[in-house]
Parts: structure tokens; C-alpha cells; sequence
């Protein structure tokens, strides 16, 4: 029952068993993929970046969050740092409850406040050989101007 | 004046050119050392998608800053 920021490949399979329960009637899980394409960009390859004591700080509160709101028995998080090639699973979150709907419930929970609160960030690197930070307004000004090209 | 640590993360740090530095500044809060800094290095995230953390914790930026405090600044988070 824990968060952890891992920088080795996540195996759901391993992470799964930690969630069994005799008292457990459902189990749901969430794997983050690395896809190809981001608004309109393809995508060759991340990077994710995470300030480990803070994200392990928040992470584990939003755990407890999960715990107080919902019914559930076991929950767990990790997210990868490094590198990621497309396919490899970025982060990956999995609940046991007694019921469905709060195994459901919680999983969205944790997920989205993962995403909107936990100190990582995403650089992608594209296929014409550009790179950028994903959510910051700072991309590098030749990407921009392929993007301005593109749509024009 | 006092003196504090910067520190940058992600797009910051490339943006700065370093991961930290020690600045000597009159803001009084961690949000008017953002603006300072933000000038200094062209940050160009509004303050509001982007955190603070003080001596590592996570604070509001209103928080009071205090001589020796290591500031980090974070950009807007990409996690999932």
C-alpha cells in the first residue's frame, strides 16, 4: 500500500498479486502507455523527470486520500522515471475492493490526482528530431515554427 | 536583502541553464521571488499552473521566505 517512483520497468503482474485479498471481490487497474502521437506530434520516445521526496510525499497522501474516501482493501501506485519507448507502461495504479464501484471510484481517483498534482514532468522527443516539455509553455522556437508550417 | 537557494526542475532548469543557484533578493514571498526569477531567466508559465516547495514541502505562493530557505521551483506537471 504504497507510491513509489521506480526508474525500472513496471511488471503489472508483480504489482497485481500485491492487491489479492481473500475479502476482495474486484481488483481494477490503470497502465499509462507511451503512445506515438501527441497533439498532432509524433512521438519517438519520454522522458520522465520526478523530484522523488516530494513526489513519494504526495503520492503517498493522495493514497490516503483514496483510502478515506472509497471502500477499498489494497491499493498501489508507481510511476517511471528515465527513459520510455512507446509501448513501456509510465505508470500504473491497481485497487482491491470488496465491491466494484469503489475499486472504480478509487483507481480514477489516484490516477487523476497523480496527473494534476505529483511533481514529474514529460519530455517528449519527436520524430523530426525536436524535443519538449509536455504542459509548459516552453517549447524551443524551431518547434514552434514547424507547428506554425504545419497548420498553415 | 537575504539569501536563498533556487533550484529548477525540467523545463526551469534548461530555461535557467543550471539546476540551482544562490540568489540574493528582497521578495518577501516564494511568489515574488517567482517573478524575480521568471524575468531573470524568461520562465513563461503563469504562476498558477506551476508549485512551490519550501526546504521541500509544498506551500502556497504566499509563503514567507526565510534567510538560508532552498527554494524549488517546479513547472507544470506531466505525470501518467
Amino acid at each position: 500500500m504504497s507510491f513509489s517512483i521506480q526508474d525500472k520497468p513496471i511488471d503489472p503482474r508483480v504489482l497485481e498479486a500485491r492487491l489479492r485479498d481473500d475479502r476482495a471481490g474486484a481488483c481494477v487497474t490503470f497502465e499509462g502507455w507511451v503512445r506515438d502521437h501527441n497533439e498532432g506530434e509524433a512521438v519517438t520516445a519520454l522522458e520522465y523527470e520526478a523530484h522523488e521526496p516530494i513526489a513519494v510525499a504526495e503520492g503517498e497522501k493522495i493514497l490516503a486520500e483514496a483510502r478515506e474516501r472509497f471502500d477499498v482493501i489494497a491499493i498501489h501506485a508507481e510511476h517511471r522515471v528515465g527513459s520510455l519507448a512507446i509501448g513501456d507502461c509510465a505508470v500504473w495504479v491497481g485497487v482491491s475492493a470488496a465491491h466494484r464501484g469503489a475499486a472504480f471510484d478509487a483507481c480514477r481517483y489516484v490516477i487523476d490526482e497523480i496527473k494534476a498534482r505529483v511533481p514529474i514532468w514529460k519530455k517528449e522527443h519527436y520524430a523530426d528530431g525536436d524535443s519538449g516539455w509536455v504542459n509548459c509553455a516552453t517549447r524551443a522556437p524551431a518547434h514552434r515554427a514547424g507547428q506554425a508550417a504545419k497548420v498553415s | 536583502m537575504m539569501q536563498v537557494t533556487a533550484r529548477y526542475f525540467a523545463a526551469f532548469r534548461e530555461q535557467a541553464g543550471k539546476e540551482s543557484e544562490r540568489v540574493e533578493t528582497r521578495a518577501r514571498t516564494a511568489g515574488e521571488l517567482y517573478g524575480e526569477l521568471a524575468t531573470r531567466h524568461g520562465f513563461a508559465d503563469p504562476r498558477a499552473r506551476c508549485k512551490v516547495a519550501i526546504n521541500d514541502e509544498l506551500r502556497d505562493w504566499d509563503a514567507e521566505l526565510a534567510d538560508g530557505d532552498v527554494v524549488l521551483f517546479f513547472p507544470p506537471v506531466a505525470g501518467g
